[in-house]
């Protein structure tokens, strides 16, 4: 890292728009930023009133660089969101926002950075970690790969059908899904942890994503499963 | 660039005055941070101030307990754009710690270092004057780890990243040498007020 990195904003044009789950939007941006970026890294977007007041906030992307010049974004739209509510209830394909990014080098994955991969997801924490395992299955489908993931349902675990289809059609990864607000209600614990290190072997490469209470139970759990800690990565939202 | 209907939720005024730009106010208090929380134990806890890599002084937990204490009520702001209001911090101000070391700082850079190999670097002036210190309470509590306890540097009037979690010791460099998320992109400085987030802001 001898070349500082400078990050200036750019226009990015709304592609395409698809509800993912009753919360949560996939919102396709092309911009001239996306033509290189690691799988884990995200943007900041920034919107812009007709009387200039500005509000900007961070979104993990989705998606790796394919040729196509876009983003995927995958925005819960929360109570009160003051930008994800923009995304929820306005946005449209052709509507203009400005990005900048990518940013986050530390949680972040490529090929060279080797495995076995153990991720783990907390709810709208696995988008980084989708980035990830599609990053894997497009260049480097020979490293292991394990997702733990906790959702609240079934119906509200984001991109659960291209999960299942990847775990169905995958060699070399494996879904660790939990809901817990279902029945047979659980949260991530040791045995859930234990059968993804079973299918993955030791790990090369940690990342854990979520609210700060599912990093903290998750990261404490894999600590105590034998994982170095200088392996592990974070990245925690919310309260 | 006006964002198609785009109307924004605007702050009340005595709260637009006290956020920084492109910040929002928060009731929470967010954790950011780039592992796990690292193990520390109180027993062998030190804190070492170096020049370059040659140690001037350190002390140990109870040895720290000891010195003159500083209290702090404010705001805090965050890169990722939240803002606290009225956050309340204890602990050692720089200005005695140089003190109590028996020293004047001999460079005008420093480096403070962390348990989790952490590091971020901060001009020396900006952590005299009472501007700064090593907060080993908040709200009157000892630090829970999750922020950074049980001790990390408090700089408020930068971005919260300066303010290194888990901090261990404090280096003097001859040159303003980047810290962790600084060789990442981040602003050197990282004035809110001037909206200091990424190099070149």
């Amino acid at each position: 890292m001898t070349e500082p990195v400078v990050f200036r904003w750019h226009p990015a044009v709304v592609t395409a728009v698809e509800a993912l789950t009753p919360w949560v939007k996939s919102v396709r941006l092309a911009c001239d930023l996306a033509k290189s970026y690691r799988a884990g890294q995200h943007v900041d977007v920034r919107l812009t009133a007709e009387d200039g007041y500005r509000a900007q906030r961070s979104y993990s992307v989705a998606s790796v660089p394919d040729g196509s010049g876009t983003f995927e974004l995958m925005v819960e739209g929360l109570p009160d969101g003051e930008v994800s509510g923009w995304f929820s209830e306005v946005a449209a394909v052709g509507d203009t926002v400005e990005l900048r990014g990518p940013i986050g080098g530390s949680f972040s994955w490529d090929g060279p950075d080797g495995g076995p991969l153990l991720l783990a997801a907390g709810g709208s924490g696995v988008v980084p970690l989708l980035a990830m395992l599609r990053r894997r299955a497009q260049a480097y489908p020979e490293i292991p790969a394990a997702l733990i993931y906790s959702a609240r349902t079934r119906a509200e675990a984001i991109a659960l059908a291209e999960l299942e289809a990847r775990d169905r059609a995958e060699p070399g990864f494996s879904l660790h899904l939990t809901t817990t607000r279902e029945d047979r209600a659980r949260r991530v614990d040791a045995d859930l942890v234990a059968a993804a290190m079973a299918r993955l072997g030791p790990p090369g490469r940690v990342f854990i994503c979520g609210s700060n209470r599912f990093v903290g139970t998750a990261s404490d759990l894999i600590v105590a499963a034998g994982v170095a800690p200088g392996l592990i990565r974070t990245e925690r939202f919310g309260a | 660039m006006v964002t198609r209907g785009f109307v924004g939720r605007r702050q009340p005024p005595e709260t637009g005055a006290r956020l920084p730009p492109g910040q929002y106010l928060t009731q929470d208090f967010p954790i950011l941070q780039i592992g796990p929380n690292p193990a520390v134990d109180l027993a062998t806890w030190r804190f070492t101030l170096r020049e370059g890599a040659r140690p001037i002084t350190s002390w140990t937990w109870a040895e720290f307990e000891a010195l003159p204490r500083t209290a702090w009520h404010g705001d805090i702001h965050c890169v990722t754009k939240w803002s606290k209001f009225d956050t309340d911090w204890e602990g050692v101000s720089i200005d005695d710690l140089l003190a109590a070391a028996g020293i004047a700082a001999p460079t005008g850079y420093l480096l403070a270092e962390s348990y989790d190999d952490y590091s971020t670097n901060v001009p020396v002036a900006d952590l005299l004057g009472g501007r700064a210190m090593v907060a080993t309470r908040y709200r009157g509590e000892p630090i829970h780890p999750d922020h950074g306890g049980p001790a990390r540097l408090f700089v408020p009037h930068l971005y919260f990243w300066k303010s290194a979690k888990w901090v261990k010791g404090l280096r003097f460099t001859q040159e303003d040498t980047a810290g962790y998320w600084e060789l990442r992109g981040y602003h050197m400085y990282g004035d809110p007020w001037r909206e200091q987030r990424y190099i070149g802001d």
